[in-house]
């Protein structure tokens, strides 16, 4: 390829990072702005709640969203939701007054989100649970098994890998929540953070329980089923790694365009071309691995539910790929290749 | 519980306001008539069999033993009522009438039938007349409903009965599951200890105390649910008669 292309290559990237919020034009001498009107409705009961008028057609609806909150201070832009139907979907944020299908007088159904809460902060409690949760039976604090067990350490050499591997799991994923995650929605539902957290905390207490028992019974096979095991999980634990910074480098910071992910350099990000969303691949790889490692039922009832949750939301995400690209490559299967 | 599925969307909507939901085909209609017909028979063969033996005894000790085995038989075969939710046929929710089939088909099976010590209780016989009303009441409704000619009576005694059924039933329920607490601790009924191959550990006894504890929460919901499900189908009723 010649260097014109490359320049071209490098702009037209260049153009797609920065923020696509579009520079209002100025208006022309001879025309006039058109001001907008605004009104907005409660979606269940019909009743108007605000009406703004001299809205610049070039605002977003997140500017609509801020005017609202001024006078409504109870209902911050992430709890709004605004529709043009109230059954339908919710306007995004960037939307643009004047490309939306209404006249000059925009009519916008509200839905109240309920109260919200910063996703960065639910990941993160669900991750920082697990693993003090984990330590705590390791450690064999008091009142948890017999007192004659309290502060002892296993005998079992797998005991420990156990636990070196599960608290690396956690460790991993608060690392990638804080540095590498890039989630478009900001918020969600309060009740979120209690639901998610009760389904890892719990999990964890009934796994760690029985690993770090006194009377727990090492794996069948020994150490060639721990090592076996190990190594899948740490093979899982670099490809989900992996998987996480290929779709982190997919989106520029602050921009919403969603992109097709596809296999880069990296052997483990291959898998892109069998299964749309590998991270969870890899995620339940790993804690087969885990399963298989410890032996322990609790884990694999974990390791089964996690995969009935997963799959739901790769056969979702699947979905909103096949809608949104036409072209999307057709041999992919949500999350396991062929079969999923 | 005793009285399950009463306040479900299906009666609602049939007697409330019909919405436009894709019904059942005339295949499917035939099959549910036929389903809830049988379902209607059989609880009256256990009512039957009831009032027979209490004549023939003259006591109402030991009347478990008289009808246990339709008793499991109908009780267990309300599960296809979770198949015909999944499959669309009747609009209620799976998990609703899954959760409701399946407490009565524990009571039946892992309560009743497993700790035989608790069979001769009076408490059985307890739940085991509020089921077997409620039944009869809710299979002749769906009946009658499938086939548009619903008498206002079935419909009355099914939103009214239950009133003093589902608290029955619930004692019965709450009692047997306590008779039964001492014997499955004694014999360790389907419990698993440590050390074991698969490091995993189950206390039935536990297990029961949780499910009694469960009904704190569950059981006012779904009678306050059944309640306003009361108020709606036969206020709205007495409302369409005045006019």
């Amino acid at each position: 390829m010649d260097t014109l292309a490359l320049e071209a290559k490098a702009t037209g990237q260049e153009k797609k990072c920065s923020a696509p919020r579009p520079r209002p034009k100025p208006p022309k001498k001879a025309k006039r702005i058109v001001y907008f009107e605004v009104e907005i409705v409660d979606a269940k009961t019909k009743e108007k709640l605000l009406l703004l008028d001299k809205v610049e057609p070039t605002s977003t609806i997140l500017d609509i969203k801020a005017l609202f909150h001024k006078s409504n201070p109870q209902w911050y832009p992430a709890r709004q939701s605004l529709r043009l139907d109230p059954k339908g979907k919710g306007l995004k944020d960037e939307d643009v007054l004047q490309t939306l299908p209404v006249g000059t007088t925009a009519s916008f159904y509200f839905f109240d989100l309920g109260a919200q809460i910063a996703w960065g902060t639910v990941f993160l409690s669900e991750c920082y649970g697990p693993l003090l949760i984990y330590l705590m039976f390791y450690f064999r604090l008091p009142f948890i098994y017999a007192p004659k067990y309290d502060f002892s350490s296993s005998k079992h050499w797998v005991v420990h890998l156990a636990c070196m591997c599960h608290s690396f799991h956690y460790v991993k994923r608060i690392l990638e929540t804080l540095f590498i995650h890039r989630i478009s929605h900001g918020t969600m539902p309060l009740r979120n953070i209690f639901k998610n957290c009760s389904y890892y905390w719990c999990f964890a207490a009934w796994m760690a329980y029985y690993i770090n028992h006194p009377l727990y019974t090492p794996p069948y096979y020994g150490q060639q089923q721990v090592k076996t095991a190990l190594i899948l999980f740490l093979f899982c634990q670099v490809g989900n790694f992996s998987i996480n910074i290929t779709l982190r480098n997919l989106k520029c910071p602050g921009s919403k365009v969603k992109k097709i992910p596809h296999p880069t350099k990296n052997p483990f990000t291959w898998i892109f071309a069998l299964v749309s969303c590998p991270n969870y691949t890899y995620e339940l790889g790993s804690w087969m691995g885990f399963t298989v490692m410890t032996q322990c039922l609790p884990v694999a009832f974990f390791t089964i539910v996690g995969f009935v949750l997963m799959t739901v939301w790769a056969r979702g995400k699947h979905r909103n790929y096949r809608k949104e690209f036409r072209d999307y490559p057709t041999l992919r299967s949500p999350i396991l290749p062929f079969i999923l | 519980m005793s009285a399950p599925a009463m306040g479900t969307t299906k009666t609602a909507h049939s007697d409330v306001a019909p919405k436009k939901k894709r019904g059942p085909g005339a295949l499917a209609t035939a099959y549910l008539v036929i389903y809830n017909v049988v379902m209607t028979a059989g609880w009256l063969v256990i009512a039957v069999g009831l009032v027979r033996a209490y004549l023939a005894r003259g006591s109402y000790h030991g009347l478990y033993y008289s009808i246990e085995k339709p008793l499991k038989f109908f009780q267990t075969g309300a599960l296809l009522e979770v198949l015909h939710c999944a499959v669309g046929i009747v609009p209620s929710s799976v998990v609703l009438t899954g959760f409701q089939v399946l407490s009565r088909v524990f009571l039946t099976w892992a309560v009743t039938h497993s700790v035989r010590e608790v069979q001769n209780e009076d408490s059985v016989l307890l739940f085991v007349s509020a089921w077997t009303i409620t039944e009869i009441i809710r299979y002749s409704f769906y009946t009658f409903s499938l086939l548009n000619h619903l008498p206002y009576l079935i419909k009355w005694a099914r939103y009214t009965f239950f009133l003093v059924l589902y608290p029955m039933g619930v004692t019965g329920e709450l009692l047997t599951v306590y008779a039964a607490l001492p014997y499955v601790q004694k014999t360790g009924l389907y419990s698993v200890t440590l050390p074991n191959k698969y490091n995993f550990s189950f206390d039935y006894h536990t297990f029961l105390i949780l499910t009694m504890v469960s009904y704190i929460p569950l059981f006012p919901q779904l009678y306050f649910h059944m309640m306003r499900q009361r108020k709606k189908v036969l206020c709205h009723v007495e409302e369409y008669k005045k006019e």
